[in-house]
């Protein structure tokens, strides 16, 4: 019954290949942004000569100012992108979670139709709704607005799925009944008993929602017309344009700019993030 | 005091009441305008600014249209080609990547280091990513190009992105750079919930680690699998900023997918909405087919023949209990 050990050396051998493989893969990972990062600090010229630079230069202020008065403007961006993403995960994380307890808390008739409901539209591509959505939109004058890409967030059968798992674990009807008693209204209970429960699993849809709709193209990119309206990956868009073609540093330095905040946001929480994304697969 | 109250009051009413805000945005949001599409499918909504719309004569003229315009053929093949190329070395790396992750006799060091910079891509901007490597690709000087020069694989700087294969090949290498790290991740996950016993009774048993992945690690992460292949799946058919930053859609159409054709047909050009829409629902269709062919040919037969039998004990038991009342 005794396990056959392997061979000493093969086990190193084996080893050694694993590690191998794991840093090549790190390193594709991580090369494509470094190059891009360093780029950025060098002048057109250094890049011409040499396109590939482990170490940074001194020309990110003159890089800086080949924005000037052109269209790509990441600071007009980052505002945008901002609003729009700040104000979608708010509205998208309350509502959801709202109708998660709904689901949860509640004895009523259409309760299980509803949640199969949910399931139902949970894959549903975005595609194909997007010309209807886009006319519908035009109609009501609502193009170079932010509330068609905030408000849709209001229904996000994902994050609803994800909530009412989390509750069924975490929420225990007591809590619940003895606010009751000391005479708390169901809004109330919810805000102020229910929501402070929910903080971890909150937490971990926000960032994933607040990412999807920092990254999002397709949809402001037909909404958002006029440029002062500009999201960041719109702005980024621009950098393909015939402006920028020899302004390699420029490019650089403006694709860098889209990607700092979320490098930041993402070094900062990655335990989370990657938790999170662990926990979302976990569909039964 | 007020316990009895309390009993007679009904609360079912706030279940309708927190739903509601969700079940509005729905309507209003995607149930409307997922039928508007298709109406628009059906109609000759063309022309920038245009919202007034009759209906054609012959109702599916746009439909048979769009499935013979060669680019809309072409996109399809693209789109389904762009995916297939990814997805197949996307989730075997990720299963030989989970093997050894979770493998308890040699365990990796810093996995928690690998773990963040292989999902990395998949957090940043897809918009950025592509315009990114259309510039690490550059003619007749890039990153690549030195790369290539570096290594002494060409001494003349190649213009890698007017081939269509290769074109076609980075955007696939792209798309898979940035989900084999999810995917893993996912998988991973999938591992750590099987039963840890049937690992214990593999253990005892003496299997070897390559017996305990195929014979109980990969039977275990069907379920898994088939969600990822699925949600791959639809992401994959409506992939958009890659492709239409890239190289928006060429050389020659060669890295066009269905969701860049619809873009081009709707917002460029002579602004036809109506094309646009009916090849939406087409790829609706498209999707929805593929989506249940998945379910049916990797649906757990076992199981499904276990619900089969359960069923029909219960039908005789009811049958039995029928004839024991007479």
């Amino acid at each position: 019954m005794s396990r056959k050990p392997e061979p000493l050396a093969g086990r190193a051998i084996s080893k050694t290949i694993k590690y191998i493989v794991c840093i090549f893969l790190a390193i594709l990972s991580i090369m494509p942004f470094w190059i891009m990062f360093m780029n950025a600090t060098r002048s057109t010229y250094e890049i011409q000569a040499t396109s590939i630079a482990l170490l940074p230069s001194t020309y990110l202020e003159s890089n800086w100012k080949v924005f000037h008065g052109k269209s790509f403007n990441p600071l007009v961006g980052f505002k945008n992108s901002v609003i729009i993403a700040v104000f979608t995960t708010i509205v998208n994380i309350y509502f959801n979670s709202l109708t998660a307890y709904a689901l949860v808390a509640y004895q009523w008739k259409l309760r299980q139709p509803f949640f199969s409901f949910i399931m139902a539209i949970l894959m549903l591509p975005a595609q194909v709704s997007s010309i209807g959505f886009y006319q519908f939109m035009y109609r009501i004058g609502w193009t170079n607005s932010f509330l068609p890409l905030i408000l849709p967030a209001i229904a996000g059968p994902g994050v609803v799925f994800f909530m009412r798992q989390y509750l069924l674990g975490a929420l225990s009807i007591d809590i619940v009944n003895s606010a009751r008693i000391d005479g708390a209204g169901e809004f109330y209970t919810f805000n102020r008993i229910v929501l402070p429960i929910m903080k971890p699993a909150m937490a971990t849809q926000a960032i994933f929602t607040f990412v999807g709709s920092w990254n999002n193209l397709f949809m402001p990119l037909i909404l958002l017309t006029d440029n002062k309206n500009y999201t960041m990956p719109i702005m980024v868009s621009l950098l393909r344009g015939d402006i920028y073609r020899r302004e390699y540093g420029a490019i650089y330095l403006g694709l860098s700019l889209t990607v700092l905040p979320l490098f930041i946001v993402y070094f900062a929480l990655s335990k989370y993030i990657i938790a999170g994304v662990a926990l979302g697969s976990i569909k039964e | 005091m007020g316990g009895k109250k309390i009993k007679s009051v009904s609360y079912a009413k706030y279940g309708y009441i927190f739903s509601l805000p969700f079940v509005l945005a729905f309507l209003i949001f995607t149930a409307y305008p997922v039928l508007y599409t298709a109406v628009i499918g059906f109609t000759d909504l063309k022309g920038l600014g245009k919202t007034d719309f009759k209906f054609l004569e012959n109702p599916f003229q746009n439909f048979i249209q769009i499935l013979k315009t060669p680019s809309f053929q072409k996109s399809l093949g693209n789109t389904v080609l762009i995916w297939t190329v990814n997805f197949l070395p996307q989730i075997l790396l990720a299963l030989l990547l989970t093997a050894w992750f979770t493998n308890q006799r040699q365990k990796i060091r810093g996995q928690g280091a690998f773990k963040v910079l292989f999902y990395m891509p998949n957090i940043i901007t897809a918009a950025t990513i592509a315009i990114l490597f259309s510039t690490l690709f550059g003619y007749p000087m890039g990153p690549m190009n030195d790369l290539f020069k570096l290594l002494g694989l060409s001494q003349e700087p190649i213009n890698f992105l007017n081939n269509k294969t290769t074109a076609r090949m980075v955007v696939s290498f792209i798309q898979f750079w940035m989900w084999y790290g999810q995917t893993m991740i996912v998988l991973i996950a999938g591992v750590l919930g099987i039963n840890p016993e049937l690992f214990e009774a593999a253990e005892i048993d003496g299997a070897t680690s390559r017996q305990v992945f195929f014979y109980i690690t990969l039977p275990s992460l069907r379920t898994i699998m088939l969600f990822t292949l699925v949600t791959s799946l639809i992401g994959g058919m409506q992939m958009f900023d890659i492709p239409k930053l890239f190289l928006n859609g060429g050389p020659d159409n060669a890295t066009l997918t269905v969701s860049v054709f619809i873009y081009n047909q709707a917002f460029s050009g002579s602004y036809m909405y109506n094309r646009a829409a009916a090849a939406s629902m087409i790829l609706f269709i498209i999707i929805v087919v593929l989506s249940a062919i998945l379910f049916y040919v990797m649906r757990d037969k076992d199981a499904a023949k276990m619900k089969k039998e359960i069923k029909k004990m219960k039908a005789a038991q009811k049958a039995a209990a029928k004839g024991v009342q007479a």
